[in-house]
């Protein structure tokens, strides 16, 4: 009995040690194969065909839809090859850690630099992304604003106004949504300008504010199903395009957007994916795609889904829709890397709100 | 087809079995344990500690096992209540009604909290009558407890009615033609028999609920220190890259529902030699 015993678990164990040394030698097989084709059409004739990944997060779901539509038309005119657009949507982080983990994603193109930064560091993006396009490659941006009730019943006009006594706003908890850092940066930032550059002060307004947040959802879309749908909370802190979104998508007679006196310049970035793009041999074309961006044509797409144009000639056109606020950035905050630490890690500022010290 | 008779007592394949569950075993359960293992030891000893035991982590572990625990005792009575009305009773629509029973299992987590928290919200069907009356469902640890029993309930109905099928009505009307009482008669003859498959059904219905995530994140308001549960903190240290930290959270978290369930098994085992 115990001898037989002993042998069928060997045998098991043997037979799970081969599967898993096959599955590993496969893998590395399979991506050995792929880069030797890419190399072969990387050579002198172009393919006729060719595809992108667009690993991007989730409001960019429309104008990307429009974008890729537009951009297959230029670049068959342009080059003669037939391009064919993929795009992955989710959380920035998830979506960041899915490119990690191994998704073949051509080009990035996610909710803050923080998640870019991440993929930089595992190796598959090289150093110094975000100087290879224009503006810190962020070719359109957003703010931080105000999504209230129709008509405004409790006058909030300004930050100030959401830490008021029964003043309830909703916001994704930063730590979960990357969204959500920059609602909780502009919080910050404002507090910041209004006291003199105090940061014992803005740590007191923050933590203010957060108390007044019943529900801290995971994402943003969390956050708008809780406001909209669920009928909590006076305010929902939200990405301009987002609020735009819902006014139009839920009825102008349900919402009212607010611009706060100041905000902060929401900057989504884009990159190239170095070592799947030179993998697969689409180098060319995804520097293209991500430069079309900047474009006439791709700046009023960009416009039209809510997104601020960043070329002066579309945001002219556009100047209704984005009234002019005071803006300031993430480099007030020392960069990604430097907010991160300070605020939103385990034992940072955002935590210190909840547990007491 | 091998007739049987040739066999000397012992069932054949023992070897071919063993070795298949072994295998099955590795690839599906050891091999990813042993890799999340090893995700942790980038952290030393200290450090590692220091995570489990940060105060908010603890408050989750603490949000997650109180409803877990809450949410698997109250399936426990419920599920049995269910089982034995599909058991004992003959109505119209019993088929439908079965039926219903595993739909938990099929429906995606995700709709499930959707929904729950629709009805139980404040300005929902259930909710709004209950408000006035100073009831708050969702975003309360109350709403986690009862998305949890909504993915629980299964287990407990699934394990309980084969035992209660096979229990005889005569042993019943036996201990009643002896004199007992109905609640004695519950009490010392049905219950005994079926407090090892409650017992299964409750430590199903927990362990699932202390892994729980899908739908527990959209009625929990996921306050931390209140309403956040421990999966969720582990979310939320991967969605800061911190692969380490999320880890060793999920290490200490498995650890802990590992010696518990080893408690429930052993105390069922007990259970199951004094019934004898």
């Amino acid at each position: 009995m115990s001898r037989r015993l002993k042998r069928g678990v060997l045998n098991g164990l043997a037979i799970a040690l081969v599967v898993v040394m096959a599955a590993c030698s496969a893998g590395e097989g399979g991506s050995g194969t792929a880069g030797a084709k890419a190399d072969a059409s990387g050579g002198s004739d172009k393919p006729k065909e060719v595809q992108l990944l667009n690993v991007s997060y989730d409001p960019t779901r429309e104008l990307y839809e429009k974008y890729n539509e537009a951009f297959a038309a230029y670049w068959k005119q342009e080059s003669g090859q037939q391009v064919t657009i993929k795009q992955s949507h989710g959380g920035s982080g998830k979506q960041s850690r899915s490119v990690i983990d191994g998704l073949k994603a051509d080009v990035v193109t996610l909710a803050l630099g923080y998640d870019i930064d991440a993929i930089q560091e595992s190796g598959l993006i090289d150093e110094g992304w975000q100087q290879r396009f224009e503006l810190n490659s962020s070719p359109y941006t957003s703010t931080i604003v105000f999504l209230v009730r129709k008509g405004n019943p409790k006058g909030l006009e300004d930050w100030d106004d959401l830490i008021k006594e029964g003043v309830e706003v909703i916001t994704p908890n930063p730590q979960t949504s990357g969204g959500a850092r920059w609602n909780y940066l502009a919080a910050w930032g404002y507090a910041l300008h209004n006291n003199n550059n105090d940061e014992e002060k803005a740590k007191e307004f923050v933590q203010e504010l957060f108390r007044h947040v019943p529900v801290l959802d995971s994402g943003a879309r969390g956050s708008t199903t809780t406001f909209v749908e669920r009928g909590l909370g006076d305010v929902l802190l939200a990405w301009e395009n987002e609020a735009w979104l819902s006014v139009k998508e839920l009825g102008p007679d349900k919402f009212d957007i607010v611009y706060p006196s100041e905000s902060i310049l929401a900057e989504p970035p884009v990159a190239i994916v170095d070592k799947n793009v030179d993998k697969n041999g689409t180098r060319e074309v995804a520097e293209a795609y991500l430069k079309y961006l900047y474009t006439e044509e791709g700046q009023t797409i960009a416009a039209e889904n809510y997104y601020r144009p960043t070329l002066a000639s579309v945001q002219e056109k556009f100047a209704d829709q984005f009234p002019e606020i005071k803006l300031f950035t993430i480099d007030e905050f020392g960069g990604w890397g430097e907010a991160q630490t300070k605020h939103f890690k385990d034992d940072g500022i955002f935590s210190q709100i909840y547990v007491p010290q | 087809m091998h007739s049987s008779t040739t066999k000397r007592g012992v069932l054949p394949g023992f070897g071919l079995t063993m070795g298949y569950s072994v295998l099955y075993l590795s690839l599906v359960v050891l091999i990813p344990l042993s890799a999340l293992l090893l995700n942790s030891t980038g952290l030393t000893w200290e450090k590692f500690w220091d995570i489990a035991t940060d105060p908010r982590v603890l408050a989750s572990y603490k949000v997650s096992f109180l409803t877990a625990a809450a949410a698997g005792l109250i399936d426990a009575v419920l599920g049995l209540l269910l089982a034995w009305v599909l058991v004992r009773y003959e109505f119209p629509g019993k088929g439908i009604f079965d039926a219903m029973i595993d739909l938990p299992f099929a429906l995606p987590t995700a709709v499930a909290g959707v929904s729950l928290t629709a009805i139980y919200s404040a300005n929902g069907w259930i909710g709004s009558l209950l408000e006035p009356l100073g009831l708050r469902i969702a975003f309360t640890p109350i709403g986690i407890t009862l998305a949890l029993m909504f993915i629980g309930i299964p287990f407990v109905v699934r394990t309980v009615q084969p035992v209660l099928q096979d229990l005889d009505a005569e042993v019943e009307e036996a201990a009643a033609t002896l004199g007992a009482s109905r609640l004695r008669t519950f009490r010392s003859v049905v219950l005994p028999e079926l407090l090892p498959p409650l017992l299964t059904g409750f430590a199903l219905a927990f362990a699932r609920g202390i892994g729980e995530y899908g739908s527990v994140v959209f009625i929990s308001g996921n306050m931390p220190m209140k309403t956040e549960i421990a999966p969720l903190l582990i979310m939320s240290k991967l969605e800061q890259f911190d692969y380490a930290g999320a880890t060793a959270v999920a290490l200490m978290l498995l650890l802990i529902s590992f010696v518990l369930l080893l408690l429930i098994n052993s105390l069922q085992r007990r259970i199951r030699k004094t019934a004898r």
